[in-house]
Order: C-alpha cells, then structure tokens, then sequence
C-alpha cells in the first residue's frame, strides 16, 4: 500500500481537478489496483461525496458515473437489457462480489489497462468519455490519449439499438484474461473490440453481410498481439479468432 | 484525520491516517475475525460488510467509512455461530484462517440472493479462496444451512 499525506473528499470536481494537478496526488476509485502501489502519495482524492455512483437511463443513452461500481453494472436492469446481458458477462468473472463491490467504473477506464474486460465491453457500443475539462470525447480516442492529471466523470453508452455479445478467457477463474472479446452488430456493421493482447483494447468496425467465419477472420487479423505468462501471441490471435465467431453465431441465432 | 462509523452497531469515533486501510482499522477497534490475507484483493479473507455489501477490507481506504456503517463476524455473531456449526459438521473449517471472511460473504448472499442455484452460490463466491477444502465441504455446508428453511435451489451436493 502506498502512503499519503493528507486524504481529500472533495465537495466539487473543481476542487478535485485542482488538487490533481500536482504530480504527488492521486485520485482513487475502488483502489483495488492502485494500491498495490507503494510510493509516497501527497493528496489522495475521493470522490465518493459527488453523487457519481448512479446509472442514469435518458432517452437515448445510459448515463454511468465514474463511482459506479462494476457490481452495479452486472445488476442494472436496464443497460443488461438493452445490451444482451453484456455487461454482466463482462464483469461476472472478475475475482469476486466483494472485489465488484469496490471496483468503480472510471478506474477500470481512466486506467486504460490491458487486461480490462469493462474497457473492451464498452468499446464495442457507442461509448462517450466525458472528461472534467477534456469534455465529451469517443472512448476510442480517450483509450489512444497518454495519461494526464484530467477527470473521467461520466460514461455515456448510447441506446442505438445495437445488439452486443462479449466472451472473454481466463486460465484460472477470477484471473485476468488471455484474450477478451466484444461484438457488437447494427445493421449491416460490425464492431469487433477485443482486449487482453495483452495489449489495452482496441475496436475495428466491419461492413457488410457475411459469414460469422468470414466475419471473424477477418476481424482477427486487424489486431496486433503479444506474449506474456498467460498465453502465446500466435495464441492469442487463434483465441480471438474463436471467440468472434462464436459471438457472431450467438448474435445471429439471436435476431 | 477523524471519522465516526457505525461498527458493528455501535458509534466509533477515531483518528484515522489517511492511508490507512479499513482492514487496519476494524483491527485496531479489535474486531480480530477481519484477516490479513492475500492483500491484492483475491482471496476474500478481510471481507466486511459496508452498508450492509460485501467489501475487501484490504482495499478500502479506512477515510471512506465515515459516516457509514461497518459489519464484521462479530457483528453478525449469532448467525455466523449457526453456519460455523454447518462448515464445521461437514468437516469444511479445517485451519478456519478463510472462514470469517466466506462466512461473511455466505451471510451476505443469503441476504441478496433469493433460492441461490448451486452454480449462483459458486459464482457468489467465488472470491472467497480456500487452500484446505477443495470447497466440496463448503458447498454441502452452505447448501444445508440455505436448505434449513427451504432457501436454496440448489440440489444436495449439486
């Protein structure tokens, strides 16, 4: 665990925003990864008093705040709903209730980490970031942005009537993935995204009508992989081949 | 820095350093049931309940309690005494070092979840590690105690 000097709830993003730009604070979600840390930290910054710990259906979008837990988005109704189920089979294999307790949503983001299954779910769906003064950027960009000292406060999936499939493969329950994918189909349009390269996710879109075969083959050969302990490049590649067309087949035998 | 929090019902005010883990301090209040156990937040022995949810003690800041309510084993005695005779009559204690912290989450699921499924119960808890039991014992002591007032979807040994 890291040491602190001073712990900060703060009453307004402003004053949040401020206190992180030093180079010393640090702004904590669940703190699950954060703390194995263990540097010495000035400013620790909670933003648990804001009220971003709520889901928010409009119109046309869910609304998903930063202190939302990865527990709330296995539950809520609606996005599950609306998505096939996609965020709870993106998160159910995550450690454990407890764990998705504490989990926020922003840190599994903002943190733009290889292995994050809620990363590769959200990119294949319509997904804004909203920044504190970076404002309302595509998650695709956000994920290819470097780290600065800016504040992810909202997520904002849009309802766009997109159906969604996500599979993901762990060697051990409650590891970290080997390979994690997401499908997502509107009209005759594919986005394939596909996390745990071990690379952070990444997202191409495919148009037209073809086989889930095809479809994954193609898909699969966009992404550049890597070695680690969990699994081989050559692998990796050969898992996502797999996992897209099963997805694609799922999303068929669906409509 | 001073927080007050609800422990195990009753009002605790305390200084608090603002690293310091909610693991550290349910500890320092002398609630012993709370283990240090893996500290990457794998294996589920710090589990306490925070407004009444299952946490991992080990990786909440002690600061965010404030003004909430913390449950541990000793604040759930009773029942914990009751499903510790289940673990213990399907021989599933053995060292007991992860018991507090399944027995914490159990209680939990039973409060959250409805007739549990046999694969509901596992994927429940499955953040609750085990190095002695091979979990078998568990499971048969968590489907007997659900089963005591016909809580549990699950089969015998399912």
């Amino acid at each position: 665990m890291f040491r602190a000097r001073e712990y900060v709830k703060v009453k307004s993003l402003e004053e949040a925003w401020s206190l992180n730009q030093k180079r010393s604070s640090v702004l904590v979600g669940g703190m699950m990864w954060l703390k194995m840390g263990n540097g010495q930290k000035g400013t620790v910054i909670d933003l648990s008093g804001l009220g971003l710990d709520e889901i928010e259906e409009t119109e046309d979008a869910f609304v998903i705040g930063c202190m939302c837990t990865l527990r709330q988005l296995e539950l809520h109704e609606g996005l599950n709903r609306e998505f096939d189920g996609v965020f709870r089979e993106c998160v159910r294999h995550i450690v454990g209730v407890q764990f998705r307790n504490g989990a926020t949503v922003g840190g599994s983001v903002f943190g733009r980490y290889g292995f994050s299954d809620v990363l590769t779910c959200l990119m294949a769906l319509d997904t804004e970031v909203e920044l504190y003064r970076g404002g309302r950027i595509p998650l695709e960009q956000f994920a290819d942005m470097p780290y600065d000292r800016d504040i992810l406060v909202r997520i904002r999936v849009r309802k766009d009537g997109r159906r969604a499939g996500y599979a993901s493969q762990r060697n051990t329950e409650t590891d970290f993935p080997v390979i994690a994918c997401a499908l997502a189909k509107k009209g005759d349009q594919w986005k394939v995204s596909v996390g745990a390269r071990p690379k952070r996710a990444q997202s191409v879109i495919i148009c037209g009508d073809m086989s889930p075969e095809k479809l994954a083959e193609e898909a699969a050969g966009q992404f550049s992989y890597g070695s680690n302990l969990r699994g081989s490049e050559e692998y990796r590649r050969h898992l996502a081949q797999v996992y897209i067309r099963r997805l694609a087949k799922q999303l068929e035998k669906e409509a | 820095m001073e927080i007050q929090v609800t422990l195990n019902g009753k009002t605790v005010r305390a200084e608090v350093r603002p690293d310091e883990l909610l693991l550290d301090f349910v500890r320092k209040q002398g609630c012993l049931s709370v283990k240090r156990g893996c500290e990457t937040s794998n294996c589920g022995l710090c589990t306490v309940w925070l407004d009444g949810k299952p946490v991992l003690s080990c990786s909440v800041p002690a600061a965010r309690a404030d003004g909430r309510a913390v449950t541990t084993l000793e604040g759930v005695k009773e029942e914990a005494e009751a499903f510790g005779r289940y673990l213990a009559g399907e021989g599933a204690e053995q060292c007991g070092f992860c018991s507090p912290g399944l027995i914490m989450n159990v209680l939990a699921m039973e409060r959250e979840l409805s007739s549990p499924s046999a694969e509901e119960i596992r994927e429940y808890l499955a953040g609750n590690l085990c190095r002695c039991t091979g979990y078998m014992g568990q499971m048969r002591a968590i489907e007997k105690y659900l089963n005591r007032k016909g809580g549990c979807a699950c089969g015998e040994n399912s």
